[in-house]
């Protein structure tokens, strides 16, 4: 795990700014790689997707993730937290079979179901991908809210704090690590999932992906696929030095 | 002043806290003891209502708690456990101020409320001020625990086996600098304990409570030497009972005050028992005893240790 301080590290080592490097080589100078792709892939007519810049898709694919990760952090965090609190335990069971089911529930059938109500565009993908996000962070707040020691939660009682002084101060702050980790998996794998969405119109970077399998480039495919997984290793190792910040007390 | 009036609690059919009364009186030192599921620890909760009453009246100086914000009244209290439940968060200082900050205090004011209490609690603020819990022995997070707890001058101090989990020399030091700081602000204290020697040694007074009902509530020289039932007795123990016994008398109540006599002096209020131990240590039979300011106030004798008085000797006979 990558500490929080600002102390001057090698940059080799340092994943977050070294898959940037990447990430940012990869969208804006993917153009200049098409000779490498014409000699890799003698047969093919196009070696290079053009019909989109991949930095349109790259931004559009992050704003999807982003919308729907949000939504799920929303959503998923409240309901998290409402059935930790004495008047909403009663719903807790339901709010996790609800949640398992966003989650087995595969994104594709989720898209199939959608598009007949909302027709094409990125709508469907956001409500696929916002459902899919939502057990992770749902599972995860409740857990972490669960793992807040009695003692400290006894001591915050005595001592006179308020139900909304406990949350914030005390419980939320005590829970964000476990909370995080469940927002870092739901966002990672939005991050995969997103590409499908594709099929249903959403312009992502899954749209060389979908492009090429159906016409047999595969040089579409490995373009798509290189920037997604860069994307992937940036906001992991983004989330891993946040997660480092969030608990700095604990490594004095 | 604390007030329990025929105070009654269930949970679900059992009855944790069975009809109590008690006065616990302005800046009195009071120990709840008792066996392990014996509503001491529900009594002790049930004054900040961490518990709600079923039944009966809970006043502070005269006004029914049942009136009050929980939270409000929380504020007023300081409230210590076994497990510290320090917020592993916060550093040392934030942890403090936590009631001060509730209240609103200023800053400045907060600042200097926590160096005051660092320095009561020998913990040495340039040191202790900025660390996180975690970086604590038990017994400074316990010290910190107290401090928190103190911060906001509270009138009542409510503890529930705050030492029990600490070493024997921490837990000795800890009780010596709670009655020191007892005796200094005069705050009214609820000590829940499970130890008899902490009890006699800390309560001004001790109620003994079994079975949700309060048992006996007596001083200690009388817990030790009119034991109202056999658990009572039971909790006190034969072991060592007459170093007990001499524990809660101190050397200024025995000394024979018109004479004098060579030697290092005993304080008096030193405890008989140690007088004893020192008068094995040095092979004397003899004392000379001071008062607070240092003045010659008569001699102990070996024999005074075991002149009979009221209650001398283990209630119910030898084994």
């Amino acid at each position: 795990m990558t500490g929080a301080g600002m102390a001057p590290r090698d940059f080799l080592t340092d994943r977050l700014m070294l898959g940037l490097v990447v990430l940012v080589a990869l969208v804006l100078g993917m153009p200049s790689l098409k000779p490498l792709f014409a000699t890799l892939f003698p047969r093919l007519d196009r070696p290079l997707y053009e019909a989109e810049s991949f930095v349109s898709l790259t931004l559009d694919h992050m704003a999807l993730v982003g919308a729907s990760s949000l939504a799920a952090i929303l959503l998923g965090g409240g309901a998290g937290i409402a059935v930790t609190r004495p008047w909403g335990r009663e719903f807790r069971g339901l709010l996790e079979t609800v949640a398992t089911m966003g989650q087995t529930f595969p994104p594709v059938a989720v898209l199939a179901l959608a598009v007949p109500v909302m027709g094409f565009g990125p709508e469907p993908a956001l409500i696929a991908l916002t459902l899919y996000a939502l057990l992770p962070v749902v599972e995860n707040t409740v857990a972490g809210l669960d793992g807040v020691p009695p003692p400290v939660l006894d001591s915050a009682r005595g001592l006179g704090m308020g139900p909304t002084e406990m949350l914030f101060r005390v419980e939320l702050p005590l829970a964000a690590p476990v909370i995080l980790a469940g927002i870092r998996t739901a966002v990672i794998v939005n991050v995969g999932t997103a590409a499908i969405a594709s099929t249903v119109g959403a312009k992502t970077l899954g749209l060389p992906i979908i492009v090429g399998l159906n016409g047999s480039n595969q040089a579409y495919v490995i373009q798509g696929a290189l920037i997604v997984a860069a994307l992937a290793v940036v906001i992991d190792a983004g989330f891993d030095r946040l997660a480092g910040w969030l608990t700095r007390w604990s490594q004095r | 002043m604390i007030e329990f009036e025929r105070v009654i609690k269930h949970f679900g059919s059992w009855t944790a806290v069975d009809a109590v009364s008690f006065t616990v009186a302005e800046g009195e030192f009071r120990v709840l003891i008792g066996p392990s599921g014996s509503g001491k620890s529900t009594v002790l909760r049930m004054i900040n209502r961490l518990i709600p009453a079923d039944e009966g009246a809970i006043r502070i100086d005269g006004e029914d708690i049942a009136s009050l914000k929980p939270e409000e009244l929380r504020r007023r209290m300081g409230y210590v456990i076994q497990s510290v439940g320090l917020f592993p968060h916060w550093t040392v200082e934030r942890n403090i101020a936590t009631v001060p900050g509730l209240l609103g205090w200023p800053k400045a004011r907060i600042r200097d409320r926590v160096t005051e209490l660092l320095e009561l609690l020998n913990l040495d603020p340039r040191r202790y001020r900025g660390a996180y819990p975690h970086q604590l022995s038990g017994g400074q997070q316990q010290r910190v625990g107290v401090a928190r707890a103190l911060a906001a001058e509270p009138r009542i101090l409510l503890m529930d086996e705050p030492f029990s989990a600490l070493d024997p020399i921490t837990r000795a030091s800890l009780q010596t600098e709670l009655s020191a700081i007892h005796r200094r602000t005069g705050t009214t204290v609820v000590f829940v304990t499970h130890d008899m020697d902490e009890a006699l040694r800390l309560g001004d007074s001790i109620a003994v409570m079994d079975h949700g009902r309060l048992i006996q509530c007596a001083t200690p020289l009388d817990i030790l030497t009119r034991p109202a039932s056999p658990l009572v007795r039971d909790l006190v123990g034969r072991e060592e009972w007459g170093l007990k016994r001499l524990a809660v008398e101190t050397v200024g109540d025995r000394a024979r005050r018109q004479e004098s006599v060579t030697g290092e002096p005993l304080a008096a209020e030193t405890p008989l028992h140690r007088a004893l131990s020192e008068m094995v240590a040095r092979g004397t039979e003899r004392l000379p005893v001071v008062d607070g300011d240092g003045r010659p106030a008569g001699v102990l004798h070996l024999s005074d240790l075991v002149r009979p008085t009221s209650g001398g000797t283990v209630p119910g006979g030898t084994v």
